[in-house]
Protein backbone atom coordinates (compact mmCIF):
# COMPACT_ATOMS: atom_id res chain seq x y z
CA UNK A 1 0.00 0.00 0.00
CA UNK A 2 2.82 2.00 0.91
CA UNK A 3 4.66 1.70 -2.35
CA UNK A 4 1.59 2.07 -4.30
CA UNK A 5 1.23 5.46 -2.67
CA UNK A 6 4.50 6.80 -3.49
CA UNK A 7 4.03 5.21 -7.13
CA UNK A 8 0.95 7.37 -7.72
CA UNK A 9 3.07 10.27 -5.99
CA UNK A 10 5.78 9.99 -8.63
CA UNK A 11 3.11 9.82 -11.56
CA UNK A 12 1.23 12.62 -10.26
CA UNK A 13 4.51 14.54 -10.20
CA UNK A 14 5.19 13.60 -13.49
CA UNK A 15 1.33 14.22 -15.23
CA UNK A 16 2.24 17.83 -13.27
CA UNK A 17 5.52 18.32 -15.19
CA UNK A 18 3.80 17.45 -17.99
CA UNK A 19 1.09 19.90 -17.90
CA UNK A 20 3.78 22.32 -17.48
CA UNK A 21 5.78 21.65 -20.01
CA UNK A 22 3.25 21.64 -22.46
CA UNK A 23 3.31 25.51 -22.31
CA UNK A 24 7.02 24.47 -23.34
CA UNK A 25 6.92 24.86 -27.05
CA UNK A 26 5.11 28.00 -26.73
CA UNK A 27 7.98 29.62 -24.94
CA UNK A 28 10.76 27.79 -27.17
CA UNK A 29 8.89 29.69 -30.23
CA UNK A 30 10.02 33.00 -29.19
CA UNK A 31 13.10 32.64 -28.96
CA UNK A 32 15.52 33.87 -31.64
CA UNK A 33 16.12 31.19 -34.15
CA UNK A 34 19.38 30.38 -34.94
CA UNK A 35 20.58 31.77 -38.38
CA UNK A 36 23.28 29.87 -40.56
CA UNK A 37 24.45 30.30 -44.46
CA UNK A 38 24.42 27.26 -46.93
CA UNK A 39 27.81 26.08 -47.97
CA UNK A 40 26.84 22.94 -49.67
CA UNK A 41 25.83 23.30 -53.09
CA UNK A 42 22.57 22.31 -51.54
CA UNK A 43 20.53 20.79 -48.58
CA UNK A 44 17.72 18.15 -49.09
CA UNK A 45 15.02 18.88 -46.92
CA UNK A 46 12.82 15.79 -45.55
CA UNK A 47 9.58 15.90 -44.16
CA UNK A 48 10.59 14.05 -41.21
CA UNK A 49 13.68 13.26 -39.04
CA UNK A 50 14.77 9.85 -40.37
CA UNK A 51 16.62 8.92 -43.99
CA UNK A 52 13.48 7.68 -45.29
CA UNK A 53 10.95 10.53 -45.12
CA UNK A 54 10.78 11.79 -48.84
CA UNK A 55 12.66 14.90 -49.92
CA UNK A 56 10.27 17.77 -50.86
CA UNK A 57 12.59 20.74 -51.15
CA UNK A 58 16.15 21.96 -52.06
CA UNK A 59 18.04 24.96 -50.62
CA UNK A 60 20.91 26.33 -52.48
CA UNK A 61 24.27 27.42 -51.63
CA UNK A 62 24.04 31.11 -50.07
CA UNK A 63 20.79 31.05 -48.71
CA UNK A 64 19.99 31.80 -45.14
CA UNK A 65 18.20 29.47 -42.88
CA UNK A 66 17.41 29.52 -39.17
CA UNK A 67 17.41 26.51 -37.32
CA UNK A 68 14.53 25.44 -35.06
CA UNK A 69 15.49 22.74 -33.43
CA UNK A 70 17.35 19.50 -33.54
CA UNK A 71 16.05 16.12 -32.90
CA UNK A 72 18.74 13.26 -32.83
CA UNK A 73 21.01 13.84 -35.79
CA UNK A 74 18.20 16.19 -37.49
CA UNK A 75 18.10 19.51 -37.74
CA UNK A 76 14.52 21.30 -38.63
CA UNK A 77 15.58 24.43 -40.57
CA UNK A 78 13.07 27.11 -41.54
CA UNK A 79 13.57 28.95 -44.96
CA UNK A 80 12.87 32.92 -45.23
CA UNK A 81 9.58 31.72 -47.36
CA UNK A 82 8.24 30.11 -43.80
CA UNK A 83 8.95 26.84 -45.02
CA UNK A 84 10.02 24.04 -42.36
CA UNK A 85 11.94 20.80 -43.24
CA UNK A 86 14.31 18.42 -41.52
CA UNK A 87 18.19 18.11 -42.82
CA UNK A 88 20.50 15.37 -41.09
CA UNK A 89 23.77 16.38 -39.28
CA UNK A 90 26.21 15.29 -42.33
CA UNK A 91 24.67 17.81 -44.12
CA UNK A 92 24.94 20.24 -41.66
CA UNK A 93 29.03 20.23 -40.92
CA UNK A 94 29.34 22.52 -43.98
CA UNK A 95 26.80 25.17 -43.10
CA UNK A 96 28.21 28.50 -41.96
CA UNK A 97 27.56 31.13 -39.18
CA UNK A 98 26.49 34.43 -40.08
CA UNK A 99 29.98 35.76 -39.90
CA UNK A 100 31.26 33.19 -42.05
CA UNK A 101 32.39 31.04 -39.38
CA UNK A 102 31.73 27.33 -39.81
CA UNK A 103 28.78 26.75 -37.36
CA UNK A 104 29.83 24.83 -34.13
CA UNK A 105 27.80 21.84 -33.88
CA UNK A 106 29.25 21.00 -30.04
CA UNK A 107 28.83 17.31 -31.22
CA UNK A 108 30.32 15.49 -27.70
CA UNK A 109 32.22 13.02 -28.91
CA UNK A 110 34.99 10.17 -27.33
CA UNK A 111 37.57 13.14 -26.88
CA UNK A 112 35.06 15.26 -24.62
CA UNK A 113 34.84 11.91 -22.87
CA UNK A 114 38.22 13.20 -21.11
CA UNK A 115 36.20 16.43 -20.11
CA UNK A 116 33.53 14.78 -19.13
CA UNK A 117 32.37 15.64 -15.39
CA UNK A 118 28.93 13.41 -14.69
CA UNK A 119 28.03 10.45 -16.14
CA UNK A 120 24.71 8.42 -15.55
CA UNK A 121 22.73 4.91 -16.56
CA UNK A 122 21.30 1.88 -15.89
CA UNK A 123 22.09 -1.90 -16.32
CA UNK A 124 20.62 -5.34 -15.85
CA UNK A 125 22.38 -8.23 -14.37
CA UNK A 126 22.27 -10.83 -11.13
CA UNK A 127 22.93 -10.46 -7.45
CA UNK A 128 23.44 -14.22 -6.29
CA UNK A 129 21.66 -15.72 -7.90
CA UNK A 130 18.19 -13.20 -8.55
CA UNK A 131 17.82 -10.30 -10.45
CA UNK A 132 19.18 -6.93 -10.38
CA UNK A 133 18.25 -3.89 -12.11
CA UNK A 134 21.00 -1.30 -11.46
CA UNK A 135 20.75 2.74 -11.76
CA UNK A 136 23.96 4.39 -11.40
CA UNK A 137 25.46 8.30 -11.74
CA UNK A 138 28.74 9.32 -11.03
CA UNK A 139 31.15 12.75 -10.37
CA UNK A 140 34.46 12.02 -11.46
CA UNK A 141 37.25 14.38 -9.95
CA UNK A 142 39.87 13.45 -12.90
CA UNK A 143 40.49 11.88 -15.71
CA UNK A 144 40.55 8.80 -14.76
CA UNK A 145 39.29 8.85 -10.90
CA UNK A 146 35.58 9.42 -10.38
CA UNK A 147 32.92 8.97 -7.32
CA UNK A 148 30.22 6.80 -7.84
CA UNK A 149 26.06 6.14 -6.15
CA UNK A 150 24.56 3.11 -7.10
CA UNK A 151 21.32 1.96 -6.53
CA UNK A 152 20.36 -1.75 -7.19
CA UNK A 153 16.72 -3.22 -6.59
CA UNK A 154 17.03 -7.03 -6.13
CA UNK A 155 14.68 -9.40 -7.40
CA UNK A 156 15.10 -13.07 -6.07
CA UNK A 157 12.96 -16.01 -5.72
CA UNK A 158 12.43 -15.65 -1.73
CA UNK A 159 13.20 -12.39 -1.04
CA UNK A 160 13.52 -9.10 -2.90
CA UNK A 161 15.94 -6.12 -1.42
CA UNK A 162 17.54 -2.99 -2.09
CA UNK A 163 20.73 -1.60 -1.80
CA UNK A 164 22.28 1.73 -2.38
CA UNK A 165 26.66 1.65 -2.63
CA UNK A 166 28.63 4.51 -2.75
CA UNK A 167 32.59 3.92 -4.13
CA UNK A 168 35.23 4.98 -6.12
CA UNK A 169 36.05 4.47 -9.83
CA UNK A 170 39.23 4.07 -11.67
CA UNK A 171 39.14 3.97 -15.30
CA UNK A 172 42.75 2.89 -16.31
CA UNK A 173 42.96 4.16 -19.48
CA UNK A 174 40.02 6.42 -20.16
CA UNK A 175 41.35 7.49 -24.14
CA UNK A 176 40.86 3.75 -25.17
CA UNK A 177 37.59 2.77 -27.23
CA UNK A 178 37.11 -0.05 -24.57
CA UNK A 179 38.57 0.72 -21.07
CA UNK A 180 38.79 -1.72 -17.92
CA UNK A 181 38.06 0.31 -14.38
CA UNK A 182 38.25 -1.18 -10.87
CA UNK A 183 35.86 -0.08 -8.44
CA UNK A 184 35.39 -0.44 -4.85
CA UNK A 185 32.89 1.07 -2.14
CA UNK A 186 30.69 0.06 0.40
CA UNK A 187 26.99 0.62 1.10
CA UNK A 188 23.51 -0.69 2.74
CA UNK A 189 21.34 -3.55 2.21
CA UNK A 190 17.80 -3.88 2.62
CA UNK A 191 16.51 -7.58 2.15
CA UNK A 192 12.92 -8.43 2.59
CA UNK A 193 11.53 -11.99 2.39
CA UNK A 194 8.80 -13.12 0.03
CA UNK A 195 5.22 -12.81 1.97
CA UNK A 196 4.74 -16.30 1.25
CA UNK A 197 7.42 -17.27 3.34
CA UNK A 198 6.92 -17.25 7.26
CA UNK A 199 9.77 -17.29 9.06
CA UNK A 200 12.67 -14.64 8.76
CA UNK A 201 12.23 -11.01 8.89
CA UNK A 202 13.38 -7.40 7.17
CA UNK A 203 17.12 -7.40 7.68
CA UNK A 204 19.22 -4.06 7.16
CA UNK A 205 23.14 -4.81 6.81
CA UNK A 206 26.24 -3.06 5.34
CA UNK A 207 27.80 -4.14 2.36
CA UNK A 208 31.34 -3.69 1.05
CA UNK A 209 32.18 -4.18 -2.33
CA UNK A 210 35.41 -4.39 -4.50
CA UNK A 211 35.03 -4.81 -8.47
CA UNK A 212 36.13 -4.21 -11.91
CA UNK A 213 34.61 -3.83 -15.42
CA UNK A 214 34.97 -2.72 -18.99
CA UNK A 215 33.60 0.42 -20.62
CA UNK A 216 33.07 0.73 -24.29
CA UNK A 217 32.21 4.19 -26.08
CA UNK A 218 29.76 4.01 -28.17
CA UNK A 219 28.92 7.00 -30.11
CA UNK A 220 28.45 10.64 -29.02
CA UNK A 221 27.98 10.75 -25.06
CA UNK A 222 26.87 6.98 -24.92
CA UNK A 223 28.73 3.92 -23.72
CA UNK A 224 28.09 0.60 -22.56
CA UNK A 225 29.46 -1.50 -19.48
CA UNK A 226 29.48 -4.02 -17.83
CA UNK A 227 30.97 -4.97 -14.41
CA UNK A 228 31.50 -7.57 -11.44
CA UNK A 229 31.77 -7.12 -7.69
CA UNK A 230 32.57 -9.13 -5.19
CA UNK A 231 30.38 -8.08 -1.94
CA UNK A 232 30.40 -8.65 1.52
CA UNK A 233 27.87 -8.14 3.24
CA UNK A 234 28.55 -7.75 7.03
CA UNK A 235 25.39 -9.69 8.98
CA UNK A 236 24.32 -9.89 12.07
CA UNK A 237 25.05 -13.41 12.79
CA UNK A 238 28.46 -14.79 13.29
CA UNK A 239 29.57 -15.17 9.61
CA UNK A 240 29.67 -12.66 6.92
CA UNK A 241 27.84 -13.52 3.39
CA UNK A 242 29.68 -12.97 0.33
CA UNK A 243 27.86 -12.42 -2.90
CA UNK A 244 28.81 -12.28 -6.86
CA UNK A 245 27.40 -9.37 -8.61
CA UNK A 246 27.28 -8.91 -12.07
CA UNK A 247 25.79 -6.63 -14.06
CA UNK A 248 25.24 -8.09 -17.77
CA UNK A 249 24.95 -4.81 -19.45
CA UNK A 250 24.48 -1.34 -18.90
CA UNK A 251 24.15 2.04 -20.50
CA UNK A 252 25.40 5.42 -19.52
CA UNK A 253 26.16 8.57 -20.77
CA UNK A 254 27.94 11.71 -20.02
CA UNK A 255 27.68 15.04 -19.65
CA UNK B 1 56.96 61.82 -48.27
CA UNK B 2 54.54 62.52 -50.93
CA UNK B 3 52.71 59.47 -50.55
CA UNK B 4 52.29 59.00 -47.00
CA UNK B 5 51.21 62.96 -46.53
CA UNK B 6 48.35 62.03 -49.38
CA UNK B 7 47.32 58.84 -48.04
CA UNK B 8 47.49 60.41 -44.06
CA UNK B 9 45.26 63.00 -45.68
CA UNK B 10 43.43 60.49 -47.40
CA UNK B 11 43.10 58.78 -43.74
CA UNK B 12 41.78 61.39 -42.20
CA UNK B 13 39.28 62.14 -44.84
CA UNK B 14 38.12 58.32 -43.99
CA UNK B 15 37.88 59.60 -40.18
CA UNK B 16 36.14 62.36 -40.83
CA UNK B 17 33.82 60.26 -42.88
CA UNK B 18 32.77 57.33 -40.85
CA UNK B 19 33.38 58.09 -37.67
CA UNK B 20 30.49 60.03 -36.88
CA UNK B 21 29.01 57.42 -38.03
CA UNK B 22 30.42 55.16 -36.22
CA UNK B 23 29.51 57.25 -32.96
CA UNK B 24 26.00 56.12 -33.46
CA UNK B 25 26.84 52.63 -32.35
CA UNK B 26 28.47 54.56 -29.03
CA UNK B 27 26.68 53.88 -25.80
CA UNK B 28 26.21 56.93 -23.05
CA UNK B 29 28.74 59.88 -23.03
CA UNK B 30 32.18 57.88 -23.64
CA UNK B 31 34.95 59.91 -24.83
CA UNK B 32 34.61 60.42 -28.61
CA UNK B 33 37.96 60.40 -31.06
CA UNK B 34 38.37 64.42 -32.67
CA UNK B 35 36.09 64.08 -35.66
CA UNK B 36 37.55 67.69 -36.57
CA UNK B 37 40.40 67.37 -39.60
CA UNK B 38 42.61 71.01 -37.83
CA UNK B 39 43.48 69.20 -35.06
CA UNK B 40 45.18 66.45 -36.21
CA UNK B 41 46.51 68.02 -39.68
CA UNK B 42 48.12 70.25 -36.96
CA UNK B 43 50.16 67.56 -35.75
CA UNK B 44 53.61 67.62 -37.54
CA UNK B 45 53.82 65.26 -40.44
CA UNK B 46 57.06 64.77 -40.03
CA UNK B 47 59.23 64.40 -37.07
CA UNK B 48 58.92 61.19 -34.40
CA UNK B 49 56.45 59.13 -34.76
CA UNK B 50 53.95 59.16 -31.61
CA UNK B 51 53.13 55.91 -29.65
CA UNK B 52 49.60 56.58 -30.14
CA UNK B 53 47.88 55.31 -33.20
CA UNK B 54 47.27 57.97 -35.41
CA UNK B 55 43.71 56.98 -36.39
CA UNK B 56 42.19 54.84 -33.64
CA UNK B 57 38.53 53.87 -35.22
CA UNK B 58 36.76 52.82 -32.27
CA UNK B 59 34.45 50.29 -34.29
CA UNK B 60 32.72 47.96 -31.86
CA UNK B 61 33.16 44.69 -32.71
CA UNK B 62 30.23 43.30 -33.98
CA UNK B 63 28.83 40.91 -31.13
CA UNK B 64 27.58 37.41 -32.60
CA UNK B 65 25.31 36.23 -29.54
CA UNK B 66 25.27 32.42 -30.32
CA UNK B 67 21.26 30.95 -29.72
CA UNK B 68 21.98 27.27 -28.52
CA UNK B 69 20.18 24.39 -30.49
CA UNK B 70 16.92 23.77 -28.96
CA UNK B 71 17.34 19.93 -29.00
CA UNK B 72 14.29 17.66 -28.68
CA UNK B 73 15.67 13.99 -27.93
CA UNK B 74 13.55 13.64 -24.58
CA UNK B 75 9.81 13.00 -24.54
CA UNK B 76 7.42 12.96 -21.98
CA UNK B 77 4.10 11.69 -21.52
CA UNK B 78 0.86 9.78 -19.75
CA UNK B 79 -1.43 6.99 -20.67
CA UNK B 80 -4.35 4.88 -19.88
CA UNK B 81 -5.15 1.70 -20.65
CA UNK B 82 -6.48 -1.61 -20.32
CA UNK B 83 -4.44 -4.57 -18.17
CA UNK B 84 -5.40 -7.57 -18.05
CA UNK B 85 -3.70 -9.59 -14.87
CA UNK B 86 -3.72 -13.03 -15.32
CA UNK B 87 -6.13 -15.02 -13.05
CA UNK B 88 -7.22 -11.40 -12.11
CA UNK B 89 -9.53 -10.10 -14.59
CA UNK B 90 -9.13 -6.64 -16.28
CA UNK B 91 -8.70 -3.07 -15.36
CA UNK B 92 -7.79 0.18 -16.47
CA UNK B 93 -4.04 0.98 -15.86
CA UNK B 94 -2.57 4.52 -15.82
CA UNK B 95 1.37 5.33 -15.91
CA UNK B 96 3.91 7.78 -17.20
CA UNK B 97 6.06 7.52 -19.94
CA UNK B 98 9.72 9.04 -20.49
CA UNK B 99 11.19 8.44 -23.24
CA UNK B 100 15.20 9.33 -24.54
CA UNK B 101 15.81 9.18 -28.61
CA UNK B 102 19.46 8.67 -29.08
CA UNK B 103 19.29 8.20 -32.63
CA UNK B 104 16.45 8.47 -35.62
CA UNK B 105 16.47 4.22 -34.91
CA UNK B 106 16.50 3.64 -31.30
CA UNK B 107 15.51 5.03 -27.54
CA UNK B 108 15.67 4.33 -24.22
CA UNK B 109 11.88 4.45 -22.40
CA UNK B 110 11.33 4.11 -18.20
CA UNK B 111 7.73 3.98 -17.94
CA UNK B 112 6.03 3.24 -14.64
CA UNK B 113 2.23 2.50 -14.47
CA UNK B 114 -0.46 1.54 -11.72
CA UNK B 115 -3.61 -0.75 -11.48
CA UNK B 116 -5.67 -3.00 -9.93
CA UNK B 117 -6.48 -6.86 -9.86
CA UNK B 118 -10.15 -8.44 -9.44
CA UNK B 119 -11.09 -11.26 -8.11
CA UNK B 120 -10.48 -14.70 -10.01
CA UNK B 121 -13.52 -17.01 -10.87
CA UNK B 122 -12.10 -18.97 -7.95
CA UNK B 123 -12.70 -16.21 -5.78
CA UNK B 124 -15.89 -16.01 -7.33
CA UNK B 125 -17.58 -19.47 -7.01
CA UNK B 126 -16.14 -20.64 -3.85
CA UNK B 127 -17.65 -17.40 -2.49
CA UNK B 128 -15.31 -17.49 1.19
CA UNK B 129 -12.15 -17.89 0.45
CA UNK B 130 -9.74 -14.72 -1.01
CA UNK B 131 -6.66 -15.37 -2.08
CA UNK B 132 -5.52 -11.60 -1.32
CA UNK B 133 -6.28 -9.22 0.48
CA UNK B 134 -7.67 -5.55 -0.31
CA UNK B 135 -4.04 -3.90 -0.63
CA UNK B 136 -2.49 -6.93 -2.21
CA UNK B 137 -4.74 -6.20 -5.28
CA UNK B 138 -3.15 -3.06 -5.78
CA UNK B 139 -0.72 -3.68 -9.15
CA UNK B 140 2.06 -1.26 -10.47
CA UNK B 141 5.01 -1.87 -11.88
CA UNK B 142 8.16 -0.34 -13.42
CA UNK B 143 9.94 -1.02 -16.74
CA UNK B 144 12.91 0.01 -18.77
CA UNK B 145 13.03 -0.55 -22.57
CA UNK B 146 14.95 0.03 -25.37
CA UNK B 147 12.57 0.99 -28.43
CA UNK B 148 13.10 0.43 -32.28
CA UNK B 149 11.61 2.23 -35.04
CA UNK B 150 11.64 -0.24 -37.58
CA UNK B 151 8.82 1.01 -39.68
CA UNK B 152 9.04 5.11 -39.86
CA UNK B 153 6.27 6.32 -42.25
CA UNK B 154 3.52 8.86 -42.57
CA UNK B 155 -0.03 9.23 -43.13
CA UNK B 156 -2.29 10.81 -44.99
CA UNK B 157 -5.94 12.74 -44.45
CA UNK B 158 -7.38 13.81 -46.61
CA UNK B 159 -5.16 15.87 -49.58
CA UNK B 160 -3.49 18.61 -47.71
CA UNK B 161 -2.56 17.02 -44.52
CA UNK B 162 0.53 14.59 -44.26
CA UNK B 163 1.78 13.06 -40.20
CA UNK B 164 4.83 11.29 -39.82
CA UNK B 165 4.67 8.39 -37.79
CA UNK B 166 6.51 5.13 -36.80
CA UNK B 167 5.75 1.65 -35.70
CA UNK B 168 8.21 0.85 -33.09
CA UNK B 169 9.22 -2.78 -30.74
CA UNK B 170 9.90 -2.60 -27.65
CA UNK B 171 11.66 -4.60 -25.25
CA UNK B 172 13.09 -4.23 -21.70
CA UNK B 173 13.12 -5.01 -18.19
CA UNK B 174 11.73 -3.94 -14.90
CA UNK B 175 9.51 -4.57 -11.85
CA UNK B 176 5.99 -5.64 -10.58
CA UNK B 177 4.66 -5.17 -7.30
CA UNK B 178 1.85 -7.45 -7.01
CA UNK B 179 0.38 -9.53 -4.83
CA UNK B 180 2.21 -8.00 -2.14
CA UNK B 181 5.93 -8.93 -3.79
CA UNK B 182 8.14 -7.59 -6.27
CA UNK B 183 8.64 -9.74 -9.20
CA UNK B 184 11.64 -9.26 -11.71
CA UNK B 185 9.31 -8.57 -14.97
CA UNK B 186 10.47 -8.87 -18.97
CA UNK B 187 8.44 -6.94 -20.36
CA UNK B 188 7.62 -6.69 -24.68
CA UNK B 189 5.27 -5.25 -27.38
CA UNK B 190 4.79 -2.49 -30.19
CA UNK B 191 3.19 0.46 -30.22
CA UNK B 192 2.38 2.72 -32.96
CA UNK B 193 3.34 6.82 -32.49
CA UNK B 194 1.99 9.52 -34.47
CA UNK B 195 2.82 13.57 -34.78
CA UNK B 196 0.30 15.53 -35.47
CA UNK B 197 2.67 18.20 -34.60
CA UNK B 198 6.79 18.35 -34.33
CA UNK B 199 6.66 18.33 -30.87
CA UNK B 200 3.78 16.48 -29.53
CA UNK B 201 3.01 12.49 -30.20
CA UNK B 202 -0.19 10.25 -30.15
CA UNK B 203 1.00 6.64 -28.94
CA UNK B 204 -1.32 3.23 -28.99
CA UNK B 205 0.61 0.56 -27.80
CA UNK B 206 0.80 -3.22 -26.76
CA UNK B 207 2.83 -4.80 -23.89
CA UNK B 208 3.02 -8.81 -22.51
CA UNK B 209 4.59 -8.29 -18.75
CA UNK B 210 6.02 -11.37 -18.17
CA UNK B 211 7.03 -12.70 -14.66
CA UNK B 212 6.98 -15.57 -12.54
CA UNK B 213 4.42 -15.76 -9.51
CA UNK B 214 3.89 -18.98 -6.98
CA UNK B 215 0.82 -17.52 -5.65
CA UNK B 216 -0.98 -20.51 -5.53
CA UNK B 217 1.91 -22.97 -4.53
CA UNK B 218 3.69 -23.75 -8.09
CA UNK B 219 5.36 -21.14 -9.79
CA UNK B 220 3.83 -20.67 -12.88
CA UNK B 221 4.93 -17.93 -15.52
CA UNK B 222 2.12 -15.27 -16.09
CA UNK B 223 1.69 -13.33 -19.48
CA UNK B 224 -0.05 -9.85 -18.44
CA UNK B 225 -1.24 -7.80 -21.76
CA UNK B 226 -1.63 -4.55 -21.67
CA UNK B 227 -3.14 -2.31 -24.54
CA UNK B 228 -2.63 1.96 -23.76
CA UNK B 229 -3.05 5.22 -25.39
CA UNK B 230 -0.70 7.78 -24.69
CA UNK B 231 -0.17 11.31 -24.99
CA UNK B 232 3.46 12.52 -24.99
CA UNK B 233 5.06 16.06 -25.69
CA UNK B 234 8.71 16.33 -26.93
CA UNK B 235 11.35 18.80 -25.02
Amino acid sequence: MRRSSTLSGILSALLLALLTLTAGPGTARADEPHKILIADPFIELHTGPGRGYPVFHVIERGREVMIVKRRTDWFQLRTDRGLEGWAPRDQMIATLEPTGEPLDLQEPARENYMSRRWQAGVAGGDFAGASMISAFGGYAFSDNLSIELTLNHILGEFSTGYSATLGLMHVFVPEWRISPYFTLGTGVIHTEPKSTLVQSIDRDDQIGYVGGGLQFYLTRRFMLRTEYRNNVIFTSRNDNEEVDEWKYLGFAFFF
Amino acid sequence: MEVSGLRLLFLIALAATTLPGCALFRRGDAQLPPATSEQTAAEPVTGEPSDKPIIDPQVERREIRRTRIDTEDFEVGAYVGVLSVEDFESNVVYGARLAYHLTEDFFLEATAGQSRAGRTSYENLSGSADLLTDSERDYTYYALSVGWNALPGEIFLGENRAYNTAFYLVAGIGNTTFAGDDRFTVNGGFGYRILPADWIAVHFDVRDHVYDIDLLGEKKIVNNLEAHLGLSIFF
